[in-house]
């Protein structure tokens, strides 16, 4: 395509540049400028909205990443303090129950950005598949005398046959239709758990996990730093694997799908399967976590299968910054701990004495999570990861070119969802 | 036969309900490409303010009633309006990005109304007559039913002729079509954008005050209960479409509460599974754009 | 006679005038570095294969995709209004595939069009006796030809600056062709129009000047006639053989679009 540009002034060469497949669809007419298969990427090989990166800041990037989980398994052998942001020394178990549950919340994050930052499926209905794991493994725990491994088994077949189906009804339409669907879905898994059919579910009260059959090492307060290198093991195996997902060949056509469906379609893919095919997986992956964080709170509370749990996956994602895997990452950490420290300072004295019009927002975390997430989607697109990257590049380049010098990824992968 | 009766005529009140909330919803979306998550607080502030006015005002008597049914009504198109103008609005186009400012929104203010108002459901009584019954086919039906039917056939009828005789009506019916060529015969199309959100958080305001008769009860929830409901009710009768999401109030309504008695308390779920089924066999609703 | 010229000097300063305008949709380049103007009288087509970026061109100029550069509507810059705004300053707009309201009247399709404070009501009634008879019609049940009358006389009802014509001869039978041509020719003289138009014997008939579009880029400008004339320019720009616009016949076969490759 780069003949184009330099001799633009004969025709010839622009209508040879002309891609075949584009003039057989005309419905987006004038795709032939160049440069626009680098923007678009070639058919079947769309990069997924990634920012090309140098294979040596790659390389960077993976060993800071593993020096971190490296730093993150010994922290229950450590003494450090944070305070402001944990209760506690790192080794306490207040201090660990808290970490472990801002990197399950982080590992459910991810799962949702594949919905939403790869294959961009906006779901309100994330939920069914986290609750679905949590109450799953809870009810079989409760009801039949097998052990832990063959019960999280058992669960994740009753998820796949689940996301099966209300996947591909809910495919059937898309966009903002799909939110809505998703939504009942979930809404409908809700009101089961609420209703607490024959006294399985617990209804508001939810379940307190049964331990007759579970390992000793995953029981007991004395045995959180366990539950919390598991949770460390599930953000680590999260990550991975959204990563190779991403880079399949399923993951591409994902990403080709959410930019141009019709495309895809010319290509002799199948979107909807391709959707369908990150839809489950992704339910697959949150219902794992959901076992796991039913392990850390051994219970099953209403809750964990709520529109409240996937609106607060939604947040996190977007906080962090869409269509990144350390924005899901670093969001869920970000908002497990700021809903934390928030309740904490709800509760406190100075709060409780300040005057009314102060103290009534303030005593609210989710009024303020709310507002602070209003702001993020109105004022920084591109949340967490997409400001600091933008402020990195801004400093790179001398303030000159600043802007959206790069590819202002958050915003066009939001605009695919629609 | 009496049981039939009182169940279609309990549905037919809580389908008003649901119609008041989705009207909004429809036409919001219709129009913009907007879902609003946000409209279950503009019907939860409705149903505060009617509840704060008849706390002040000595609660059971008609005129407290309808004084509340205005003032909810407003409160709620005061917010909506609020809501496009400031949020909305900077946002034009970015569909997805809307509906996350709607759910921050929501969020925010839910919380805001706990902090305000508690957590716990606050009671309300209307005027006496609501608890009284009526007699239909051997059927006795509490009276506050046929407020809310009465009610939601009143805003139905209006946003008819609204939508039908008046000149922003027919703008808001071409843009439902197609907005774009709206603005390409030089109407600035904003302005109806404000406006049907206006409407449609009036409608919400209005129906907070009226569930609030016909659950007997407020709390910063009930908004939220009702817009899932009211999700369902535009999917099936057609994101855009006025007379679908009536209708489709009504069927899923009725469809509640006769599952709910017969079926052993399933109405949710048969709801849920009817909306599968719309989607399965005719995807963009009963009375949705086909294309 | 006037040319859309870019070099040479014309009589009249252009009614439009675009510069570098280059528009996208989804963030895709649509229209790359266009510059063209148009002159004050008389009709200019803008020609080129399909999906080479004319209707994207034209809906660049009213706003309704992203666009940047520069455009100029009688020695106004318009580039940064509203599409609204840009239409009540004097554009009359006939999209692609009419887009009517399917579910409004007919006569609620044209009030909706009104923007001046006299519409011409009386033209259009003459112009289209049809639509009187079928005003409380849905226009979704018109046929493709009235339903461009309607489309046409949405535009028609207001004073215009320039009048933007996007294939209103698309899909039409032969006969409906030639009294489309004949309401633009008659529309042409009080007001200029450029005329997206794949049928080159409407082209022959109506239009003055050409400009030709390819890859997104201005390719030819010029006469209209000349550009017609030549076999050669026809097949490397529209990708069509010149049989498609013999000469001197009359306008009304329907012929193959450009080279739908």
């Amino acid at each position: 395509m780069t003949t184009d540009t330099d001799t633009s002034s004969t025709d010839d060469t622009a209508s040879a540049g002309q891609p075949a497949a584009d003039g057989g669809t005309g419905r987006r007419p004038g795709k032939t400028n160049p440069g626009y298969d680098d923007a678009g990427g070639a058919p079947g090989a769309a990069p997924h909205g990634g920012r090309p990166r140098p294979t040596g800041r790659r390389l960077a990037a993976w060993a800071a990443g593993l020096a971190g989980v490296l730093l993150l398994v010994l922290l229950p052998l450590l003494n450090i303090s944070l305070p402001g942001v944990l209760p506690g020394p790192s080794y306490t178990p207040g201090s660990l129950q808290l970490l472990a549950m801002c990197m399950l919340m982080a590992a459910a994050a991810l799962t949702y950005h594949l919905l939403l930052g790869v294959a961009g499926l906006l779901s309100f209905g994330h939920a069914l598949y986290f609750g679905a794991g949590v109450y799953g493994l809870a009810i079989i725990l409760q009801n039949l005398d097998i052990p832990l491994l063959p019960a999280m088994g058992l669960t994740l077949l009753i998820v796949i046959v689940l996301a099966h189906v209300v996947g591909s009804i809910s495919l059937r339409v898309s966009g903002i239709p799909f939110a809505m669907v998703t939504l009942a879905f979930a809404q409908a898994g809700s009101v089961i758990v609420g209703r607490n059919p024959e006294g399985k579910t617990g209804g508001d009260e939810g379940l307190t996990l049964r331990t007759d059959n579970l390992p000793d090492f995953l029981v007991g307060v004395v045995n959180t730093r366990n539950l919390y290198w598991l949770a460390l093991a599930v953000l680590v195996a999260v990550f991975v694997i959204v990563t190779w997902v991403q880079s399949s060949r399923a993951g591409h056509a994902a990403a080709a799908v959410r930019e141009n469906e019709l495309r895809v379609r010319v290509l002799g893919l199948q979107p909807y399967l391709v959707k369908l095919l990150i839809f489950v997986v992704s339910a697959v992956l949150v219902s794992v976590i959901g076992m796991v964080f039913l392990l850390l709170q051994s219970g099953a509370v209403p809750r964990s299968m709520s529109a409240d749990l996937t609106i607060t996956l939604l947040v996190m994602v977007v906080l962090g910054g869409v269509g990144s895997r350390w924005g899901a990452v670093i969001g869920g950490v970000f908002y497990t701990i700021l809903d934390q420290r928030l309740t904490t300072l709800a509760n406190s004295e100075a709060v409780k004495s300040l005057p009314d019009i102060l103290r009534v927002p303030l005593s609210e975390p989710l009024f303020i999570l709310g507002t602070l997430f209003v702001l993020v989607v109105l004022f920084l697109p591109g949340g967490i990861t997409g400001t600091a990257e933008r402020l990195a590049l801004r400093r790179r380049r001398g303030n000159r070119g600043a802007g959206n010098g790069g590819t202002e990824t958050p915003r066009d992968i939001l605009e695919d969802a629609a | 036969m009496s049981t039939v009766v009182l169940l279609l005529f309990t549905g037919l009140g809580l389908g008003a309900l649901y119609f008041l909330v989705a009207a909004g919803l429809s036409l919001i979306y219709g129009l913009m490409g907007v879902l609003n998550f946000a409209h279950g607080a503009f019907l939860t502030l409705g149903a505060f303010t009617g509840w704060e006015i008849a706390r002040r005002t000595g609660s059971d008597n008609w005129g407290t009633f309808l004084l509340s049914l205005v003032i909810g009504a407003a409160a709620g198109a005061v917010f909506a309006a609020f809501t496009e103008f400031v949020l909305i609005r900077r946002l034009y186009q970015r569909h997805i990005e809307q509906v996350l400012v709607t759910v921050g929104l929501s969020l925010a203010a839910v919380a805001l109304f706990d902090g305000i108002w508690g957590t716990d459901p606050v009671f309300i009584k209307g005027p006496a007559w609501f608890k009284d019954t009526t007699e239909i086919l051997g059927a006795r039906i509490p009276n506050d039913r046929f407020v809310c039917i009465i009610a939601a056939v009143m805003v139905l009828l209006a946003l008819v002729f609204f939508l039908k005789k008046t000149r922003y009506g027919m703008i808001i019916r071409a843009g439902v079509e197609n907005r774009s060529m709206v603005t390409a015969l030089g109407i600035d199309v904003r302005k109806a954008f404000t406006l049907v959100f206006t409407i449609g958080g009036a409608a919400a305001g209005l129906g907070g005050v009226l569930a609030s008769h016909y659950f007997g009860y407020v709390s910063p929830m009930l908004g939220g209960s009702l817009l899932i409901f009211a999700f369902i009710v535009t999917v099936i009768g057609g994101l855009g479409s006025l007379t679908g999401a009536a209708i489709a109030a009504v069927a899923v309504a009725v469809l509640q509460q006769f599952a709910n008695f017969y079926l052993g308390g399933t109405g949710d779920f048969v709801v849920v599974l009817a909306l599968a089924l719309v989607l399965l066999f005719r995807p963009t609703g009963l009375l949705g754009r086909t294309s | 006679m006037s040319t859309p010229a870019d070099h040479r000097a014309t009589e009249a300063p252009p009614i439009l005038r675009l510069e570098g305008l280059s528009a996208s949709i989804a963030g895709q380049q649509v229209v790359e570095d266009v510059t063209f103007t148009v002159p004050a009288t008389g009709i200019t087509a803008l020609l080129g294969r399909n999906g080479v970026g004319k209707t994207s061109t034209l809906k660049a100029i009213i706003g309704l995709i992203d666009r940047s550069g520069s455009v100029e509507l009688d020695g106004e810059r318009i580039e940064k209004e509203a599409t609204f705004k840009i239409i009540r300053s004097g554009v009359g707009y006939v999209p692609e595939d009419r887009e009517v309201f399917a579910k409004l009247t007919v006569a609620e399709n044209l009030r909706l069009a009104e923007r001046d404070a006299a519409p011409r009501r009386q033209l259009v009634e003459d112009l289209f006796p049809d639509l009187l008879a079928r005003s409380a019609q849905m226009a979704g049940t018109l046929s493709g030809g009235q339903q461009q009358m309607v489309s046409l006389a949405r535009a028609l009802l207001n004073t215009n600056k320039i009048l933007l014509v996007d294939e209103p001869t698309k899909g039409l039978a032969p006969k409906i062709v030639g009294e489309v041509a004949e309401t633009l020719a008659e529309a042409a003289r009080t007001v200029p129009i450029l005329l997206v138009e794949q049928n080159l014997h409407v082209v022959r008939q109506l239009a003055e000047g050409a400009v030709v579009l390819s890859g997104g880029r201005v390719v030819h400008t010029g006469r209209a006639r000349d550009f017609l004339d030549d076999a050669d320019l026809i097949q490397r720009h529209l990708g069509v053989s010149a049989d498609a616009a013999p000469a001197g016949k009359p306008a009304g076969n329907p012929v193959e679009k450009g080279a739908a490759l």
